[in-house]
């Protein structure tokens, strides 16, 4: 396991081996960040407000005097779980249909992918807003919400995918050979499209941290004394003037993750091309 | 002119390996060809001979390199020239014929414009002028309405022709050189004769130099003056095509010789079986059915019995229906009429309402194991799962039978382990068989097995075919476009034409002179590998473009037919002639059948 874990970073390029250890940092930080956080979240400790980077605070205070370290420790939980959660949900919810679609055809594949098209039709961002505005934005609710806006995506490549894939002879073999609908989904035709649908989730996954981040930024994502690291950004924007570390670090965060996501995508893609 | 035009002399060319360092592919070949003759190179897929003819265009296909070597073609040195002296070579000095014209055509231009394109892109000719000069190779390749066929597109010229018209582009600026890459592989044999007919003499009437790369000796054995034998990018003899054909001094090219002229197996014993597979009626094809006939119908009332344990051989031309037959019979393609029994019981016609026991009896292996093994799974998950569907064995029961299949198709055990990735093309082929095996069929439909595979590899798998069925007991139906292929591995032959069974046989019948015209033309058309034989042939001589039949119903080789009688043949159908193992739909009788076919026989003197 760990042989062939060091055998894959090998493999990878160096902007995948850089990718991979800001995705892997991040993850670990979101997994134990708050149990490393010098403050509690919530606590004023700070006579300052947009305080500099000093031995107390190593990001500085925010706009009211809490310690940016721990917001942004305990934010990048919200912002990474959420995405990382909401991207499986959508790859999962998308592939699946996209199954039924192909391995069925048909009328059912008509009206799915027709019921699809509706949805990628209305503008995504738009369709956040206005679900979160009508249902609120609970944290379980964000996740489905978000989910629901790029199941549509996910559902058009995995399709064109399994298309492909159901064209091939071996698929006509398990066909030939009686094999039902279930086991030629994923037993012929799931196998084969793993390493496309990796980089999709992969993809995915940097679009839901920056949708999230832009309804935090909105005031419609995870609601205050909690913060992700888009509401840190919106939180502390006054202090953007000064140049304040509390609106930089978690701006610094957004960009760090997403382009590590990126950057591994981008080198595991050039490995499928090989 | 003594000094040969091209001489190639300590060619080659390397790949970068994964573990560093460089693999030769091509290793220190040498040859040379003097003006006026045709240097054939000879060798199975990967001996180096695509990778060679490329080369002497100054090209290296992407990641290879050449690495040592002198080309010399008339004064130029081609390994020493930069891209844009090659690009004054290619094309005008040096041309191409490639082996698909159906791919190396743009679909969207008209013909014309791309035949003439190598005079107007060196500037060598006005368009008039260029195009006068195309319609009259156009003649020279005996094209029909060579006064305007050029205006027409690629898809609307049939595949023997699109070979033909890129010969016109490639001879159109007087090449010294010309270099063609299995120009009529992907051709259908009756076809490839008029294109190598035409080859030829355009290649002797100007008087071109010429490279004819190819894996099949046959074709090779009519247009070469000298050939060259490759195996794994070296040349393993070099000679006068006469001499390598006739007295071979190394043990591979006998191999290959042998390969490709194969005997005749003896013949099963002729019992009585109450036939395991009996097609009566089929007609069958794609769209709606409407009246027991398919929108677009491809198969023509076609009947068969199948003994247990016997061969058919179903042969016929791209078209010809013969892959839709094995569709129906294992239940992918519903018919429109007909029925198919298995062991008297009428089969379900789709496959949906057959049962599993009824799927497991009829296996079908297709064509191409490329895409018929899944490659995420390993070889020893390929034969586990018909194992655990229809046998229900699972654990060891199944790694005991899967090591036994293993061992039937004469592979070694530990290749379960592997994906099909990491096997040879004949090792797949072998995986697919095996997986066919599994399931205990009593049916196995073989679909063009062997076209994807060199002419050694395959006549293995024919032979494992062959020894399998007899120690099983297993009906197979080997469907082929390749009638030498097939024929010494089969007790009965069907042949199909225009989706229409024209003629029955038994092998033994079969080998006389009685045919109906069209199996006639398609027996003379397969190349012999004896010099000379494509001036005898009268095959060539039969119109190639099939036209309409006037009237369903009737003989569907009536276009092409050379012993048509007027007043007969397109008024009715065919009448069934039938005699001892043999029946032929045909209005000539058996009688002047034999005497046609006789007097075949002296004119091209075999």
């Amino acid at each position: 396991m760990i042989g062939r874990a060091v055998s894959f970073f090998r493999r990878l390029p160096l902007s995948g081996r850089i990718g991979l250890c800001l995705f892997v940092g991040w993850l670990l930080i979101a997994l134990v960040g708050p149990q490393l956080a010098p403050y509690s979240v919530g606590a004023f400790v700070d006579r300052e407000v947009f305080g500099p980077v000093s031995q107390r605070f190593w990001l500085g205070s925010d706009y009211l005097g809490r310690d940016v370290l721990s917001r942004v420790l305990w934010g990048s939980r919200y912002t990474v779980f959420l995405a990382l959660f909401a991207a499986f949900l959508a790859v999962f919810i998308g592939t699946s249909i996209a199954l039924i679609a192909v391995i069925r055809g048909g009328w059912v594949d008509e009206v799915l992918s027709r019921a699809m098209d509706t949805l990628i039709s209305i503008p995504s961002k738009i369709l956040a807003l206005v679900l979160v505005a009508a249902f609120g934005s609970a944290v379980g609710l964000l996740l489905v919400i978000v989910a629901l806006t790029y199941i549509p995506g996910n559902f058009r490549i995995s399709r064109a995918l399994a298309m492909n894939i159901a064209a091939m002879d071996y698929v006509q073999v398990a066909r030939l050979r009686g094999e039902g609908s279930v086991q030629i989904a994923l037993r012929e035709v799931l196998p084969n499209m793993i390493h496309p649908l990796l980089t999709d989730l992969g993809l995915r996954f940097v679009f839901i941290v920056l949708l999230l981040s832009g309804l935090s930024f909105l005031g419609l994502g995870v609601q205050p004394p909690n913060a992700d690291l888009g509401s840190l950004v919106r939180e502390n924007l006054s202090g953007l003037s000064e140049g304040a570390p509390a609106v930089l670090a978690p701006a610094l965060a957004i960009a760090t993750l997403t382009v590590g996501v990126n950057l591994l995508i981008d080198s595991l893609r050039g490995n499928d091309a090989r | 002119m003594n000094n040969p035009l091209v001489e190639v002399s300590g060619l080659t060319i390397t790949v970068p390996q994964r573990a560093g360092g460089e693999r030769a592919i091509v290793d220190d070949v040498a040859f040379a060809v003097r003006r006026g003759e045709v240097l054939a190179l000879i060798g199975e897929s990967g001996s180096g001979k695509t990778t060679i003819a490329l080369s002497l265009m100054g090209y290296t296909r992407f990641g290879s390199r050449l690495a040592k070597g002198a080309i010399r073609i008339g004064e130029a040195r081609i390994d020493a020239l930069g891209q844009d002296e090659l690009r004054t070579l290619r094309g005008r000095r040096i041309s191409y014929i490639a082996q698909s014209a159906a791919s190396a055509f743009n679909p969207s231009r008209r013909i014309m414009a791309q035949v003439i394109e190598p005079l107007t892109v060196h500037d060598l000719a006005t368009r008039e002028d260029a195009e006068a000069r195309a319609i009259e190779l156009f003649h020279a390749l005996s094209l029909p309405d060579p006064d305007t066929i050029g205006y027409r597109y690629p898809h609307q010229v049939s595949g023997g022709q699109l070979q033909r018209l890129m010969a016109a582009m490639a001879l159109i600026t007087d090449p010294e050189l010309v270099i063609l890459d299995e120009p009529t592989t992907a051709l259908d044999v009756t076809t490839q004769v008029g294109v190598l007919n035409a080859f030829k003499a355009a290649i002797a009437g100007r008087g071109a130099t010429a490279i004819y790369v190819s894996h099949d000796l046959a074709v090779v054995a009519q247009i070469a003056d000298r050939i060259a034998v490759l195996r794994g990018g070296k040349v393993v003899e070099e000679g006068p095509a006469g001499e390598i054909l006739e007295n071979p001094t190394q043990d591979y090219t006998r191999t290959l010789l042998a390969a490709a002229t194969p005997t005749d197996r003896t013949p099963a014993p002729a019992a009585a079986q109450a036939p395991v597979l009996s097609v009566s009626g089929i007609t069958a094809g794609y769209g709606k059915i409407r009246d027991g006939r398919p929108a677009i119908p491809v198969l023509h009332d076609v009947s068969f019995d199948l003994p247990a344990g016997a061969a058919l051989g179903v042969i016929g031309e791209s078209g010809s229906g013969k892959s839709t037959l094995a569709r129906v019979i294992a239940g992918l393609i519903p018919p429109a009429a007909g029925t198919v029994q298995l062991g008297g019981e009428p089969l379900p016609p789709a496959l949906k309402s057959r049962n599993r026991d009824q799927l497991r009896r009829v296996q079908l292996v297709f064509q191409n194991a490329d895409t018929a093994l899944n490659p995420s799974h390993t070889v020893g998950e390929t034969l586990a799962r018909p194992l655990a569907f229809y046998h229900g064995m699972n654990g060891t029961q199944a790694k005991a039978r899967v090591a036994e299949l293993l061992d039937l198709i004469r592979l070694p055990r530990d290749l379960a382990s592997r994906r099909s990735g990491a096997l040879s093309g004949g090792q797949k082929q072998r995986v697919n068989l095996a997986r066919a095996l599994a399931a205990d069929p009593q049916v196995l439909l073989c679909d063009e097995v062997t076209s994807a595979l060199d002419t050694i590899v395959g006549e293995a798998i024919m032979s494992l075919i062959d020894d399998l069925r007899r120690d099983l007991n297993i009906a197979t139906i080997f469907i082929s476009h390749d009638i030498s292929a097939v024929r010494a591995f089969c007790d009965r032959l069907l042949v199909l034409y225009a989706g229409t069974g024209v003629e029955q046989a038994d092998r033994a019948s079969f080998a006389e002179e009685i045919h109906q015209p069209y199996t006639r033309l398609l027996l003379s058309s397969v190349p012999e590998m004896d010099r000379g034989w494509l001036e005898r042939t009268r095959a060539g001589a039969a119109p190639a473009l099939p036209g309409a039949v006037p009237r369903p119903g009737l003989c569907p080789f009536l276009p092409r037919c050379p012993v048509a009688i007027a007043g007969a043949c397109d008024v009715e159908p065919a009448p069934l002639r039938t005699a001892r193992g043999q029946a032929i739909a045909c209005h000539h009788d058996l009688a002047a059948l034999r005497l046609q076919g006789q007097a075949a026989a002296e004119a091209t003197g075999i």
